[in-house]
């Protein structure tokens, strides 16, 4: 049993390229300008590989998974 | 047997090989260095999604690698031409051609220093793996000119025109990207131009209702 | 503000109950010197090195409940504990860059009691046995911070140096990391998130970043307990704060006031209003804006107010403003000052501010659109800055609803044009 892990991001760092609401649009949706909004809470079990693919694939490294909520 | 023997039997095969991945190797470093540019710009059609974009052009990347290593290993490893292990990666130490193949050299050296980077991105940061990546604007001129100078089918037409095509495709890209950090994308977007402050008219009906 | 306005204001006679005067000394606008600083307070403890002193210190910061004053109101207890828990050695930072323009409050308190909010800075460096102190200060009280320092150099009473700064005026250079990227690199603007200032901060030492009102309480509560703390306040929000008032009031100025006091008392401080008013911004620009009516009688605290009590503004907003446009301005202004480094605080203040300003005008503004971006920028920042513009012009549209609708179909019952709140025209880029 993994343990429960949240997706987090550095606002700073984020330029908008949206490939994380492309590869994971479950839990990232872009607001007006392109920018993430992400879901509050745990990463679905089900989820949690696209999740680690989605904070790979960030090309401003922007993305990270924390344990926990 | 005698030594005339030796250094006229050179395996035709292994200059083909490495001649035609050479070819090879320059049209994937053509389509991964388009790709790179096209993941940045968000310029791919609406139906290909940015993320798909950089898988391939991470694929196609490592693809080439290995591609590299049979051009490379098949020119060393055939006994007609002398060109030591090492020329791989110093450049003009060849005792074949040394220009030429130096020039391949400093392509493969730039490439390697991408490819590492790219490969430890998670534990040197951004801003050390962005300034790397920014080589790859080099390693692929230096490819190029190597083509050029060391490979030497020109003459035969479609290797010129895929050659040429090359050429053509990562004049494009670059275009596109110097125009687009012209214009302003990505993290030096910037808001429309700001408005000066309201200031309510007044009692009754306000004008411009 | 010019430096002439750096004075107390003196309570008006009915109101003197209200008045505190644990902060401020009487009278006056010169800073009060050490000699009549130690003569006010007493001097403080000598043994300040040992384990035991810093144990009980941090007891009785802990017991009075001590929040900070710079807008957050965070535990102050809780704040030297995690920085005690690192292991490199930290550094104190007082932060009185007020960045809020309206706010005087710390400017006051430099200017007229340094001696107190540097005991406190001492106290905090003395308890997590920091290396140094800096002491980030608005331009217009530096020259009373450089006096006293000086002073207490050649009385050579505190035991590690104090470095003074003059702090950056853009409006977000307040923030903690935003007051730790300027003294490091000349940045006025946050880091982000993590790592969190009392891990990694000043030079990737732990720091502890305080607002330097709640120094000066830290100072008081070393000398007198935490039991003389709580006398004023209430159970939750214990203590004295200073507030600035400003707007349609007689004497607007800077007072202290226990915390809990019936708003309409803390008013008559500033001579009461000196218009019908019609509604309150309390906190600062990242406050909220509350109807100036049911809103006197209640007790001037969190808890009281249902709204945080941030910077301790409050803004007496007159009936005859237009509450529209005033937040238009607020909007405009907070967006200008983002520092740009977050793209739903780049590009949403402004859209939100345009929205509103098309409102101000009476013309067609898309409200659906105003109230789903301002849903959605908070929290999405590296910095409160746009949770703060949410909460703020959130409550403005609640708080003056009517004027709201008015707008919409083109009309605004103000009588007047000018704007109530300060806002540095400079500033704006």
């Amino acid at each position: 049993m993994n343990t429960p892990v949240s997706l987090r991001i550095d606002r700073i760092a984020c330029d908008g390229r949206g490939l994380c609401a492309e590869l994971l649009p479950e839990l990232v949706k872009l607001d007006d300008w392109g920018y993430p909004i992400i879901a509050d809470g745990v990463v679905p079990e089900r989820l949690e590989d696209l999740a680690r693919d989605t904070v790979e694939i960030c090309p401003k490294l922007a993305l990270w998974l924390e344990n926990g909520k | 047997m005698s030594a005339v023997a030796t250094t006229t039997s050179h395996l035709p095969w292994m200059w083909l090989v490495s001649r035609g991945s050479g070819l090879v190797l320059l049209v994937l470093l053509t389509a991964v260095f388009v790709l790179g540019i096209s993941t940045r710009l968000g310029s791919a059609p609406k139906a290909v999604q940015r993320f798909a974009v950089a898988e391939l052009h991470r694929t196609l990347a490592l693809f080439a690698v290995s591609v590299l290593f049979l051009h490379v290993a098949t020119a060393i490893l055939d006994p007609y031409v002398s060109i030591g292990w090492w020329a791989m990666v110093l450049p003009f130490t060849s005792h074949y051609r040394p220009l030429a193949l130096g020039l391949g050299s400093l392509a493969v050296d730039l490439g390697a220093a991408v490819l590492i980077t790219s490969l430890a991105r998670r534990h040197l940061g951004h801003r050390l793996w962005r300034g790397v990546h920014w080589l790859a604007y080099l390693s692929w001129p230096f490819a190029f000119m190597h083509s050029l100078r060391a490979g030497g089918d020109m003459g035969i037409w479609w290797v010129a025109a895929l050659v040429w095509g090359s050429a053509s495709a990562v004049g494009i890209a670059v275009g596109a990207r110097i125009l687009a950090a012209v214009r302003g994308d990505g993290s030096s977007r910037v808001p429309d131009p700001i408005r000066p402050t309201a200031c309510p008219i007044g009692a009754g009906r306000l004008g411009g209702g | 503000m010019a430096s002439t306005q750096l004075q107390s204001a003196p309570a008006s006679s009915c109101a003197e109950h209200s008045e505190i005067r644990r902060l401020l000394p009487d009278g006056g606008a010169a800073p009060e010197g050490l000699a009549a600083h130690l003569e006010h307070h007493g001097a403080l403890a000598s043994n300040r090195s040992t384990r035991e002193w810093r144990d009980a210190i941090v007891q009785k910061i802990e017991c009075a409940g001590l929040l900070g004053r710079g807008g957050a109101a965070f535990p102050t207890g809780q704040k030297l504990r995690a920085v005690l828990s690192q292991s490199r050695q930290p550094v104190v930072i007082g932060n009185g860059t007020e960045g809020e323009p309206a706010s005087m409050k710390d400017r006051v308190l430099l200017a007229r009691a340094p001696h107190l909010v540097l005991d406190g800075a001492t106290i905090a460096a003395d308890i997590v046995l920091a290396k140094e102190v800096v002491m980030v200060v608005h331009r217009d009280v530096r020259p009373m911070v450089d006096g006293a320092v000086c002073e207490r150099r050649q009385m050579g009473i505190d035991r590690i140096p104090i470095l003074v700064v003059t702090a950056s005026d853009r409006f977000v250079a307040g923030e903690a990391s935003a007051v730790v990227n300027w003294v490091d690199r000349g940045r006025p603007v946050p880091l982000g998130k993590v790592p969190r200032m009392s891990e990694r901060g000043l030079g990737g030492c732990p720091t502890l970043v305080q607002n330097v009102e709640t120094l000066a309480h830290l100072a008081l509560i070393c000398r007198h307990g935490s039991e003389w703390y709580r006398r004023l306040g209430t159970p939750k929000e214990p203590g004295s704060m200073l507030v600035t008032l400003i707007g349609s009031l007689v004497q607007p100025g800077v007072h202290e006031v226990a915390i809990g006091t019936p708003v309409s008392d803390i008013l008559e401080l500033a001579g009461g209003p000196s218009a019908p008013l019609q509604a309150l911004l309390v906190g600062g620009y990242f406050g909220s804006w509350l109807p100036a009516a049911p809103t006197m009688s209640l007790s001037f605290s969190a808890q009281g107010l249902g709204v945080g009590l941030g910077a301790g503004l409050l803004v007496a907003f007159p009936v005859g403003a237009c509450g529209v446009a005033e937040a238009a301005r607020l909007a405009r202004y907070l967006a200008c000052q983002s520092a740009g480094q977050c793209g739903p605080c780049k590009f949403g203040l402004p859209a939100i501010a345009e929205k509103l300003e098309k409102l101000a005008e009476g013309r067609p503004a898309g409200m659906a659109d105003l109230h789903r971006w301002l849903a959605e920028i908070d929290g999405r920042g590296a910095c409160s800055h746009p949770d703060g513009v949410a909460r703020q012009i959130r409550s403005a549209l609640e708080a003056f609803h009517d004027e709201v609708i008015q707008h919409e179909e083109g009309w605004c019952t103000a009588l007047g044009k000018e704007p109530v709140l300060p806002l540095p025209m400079g500033t704006i880029r």
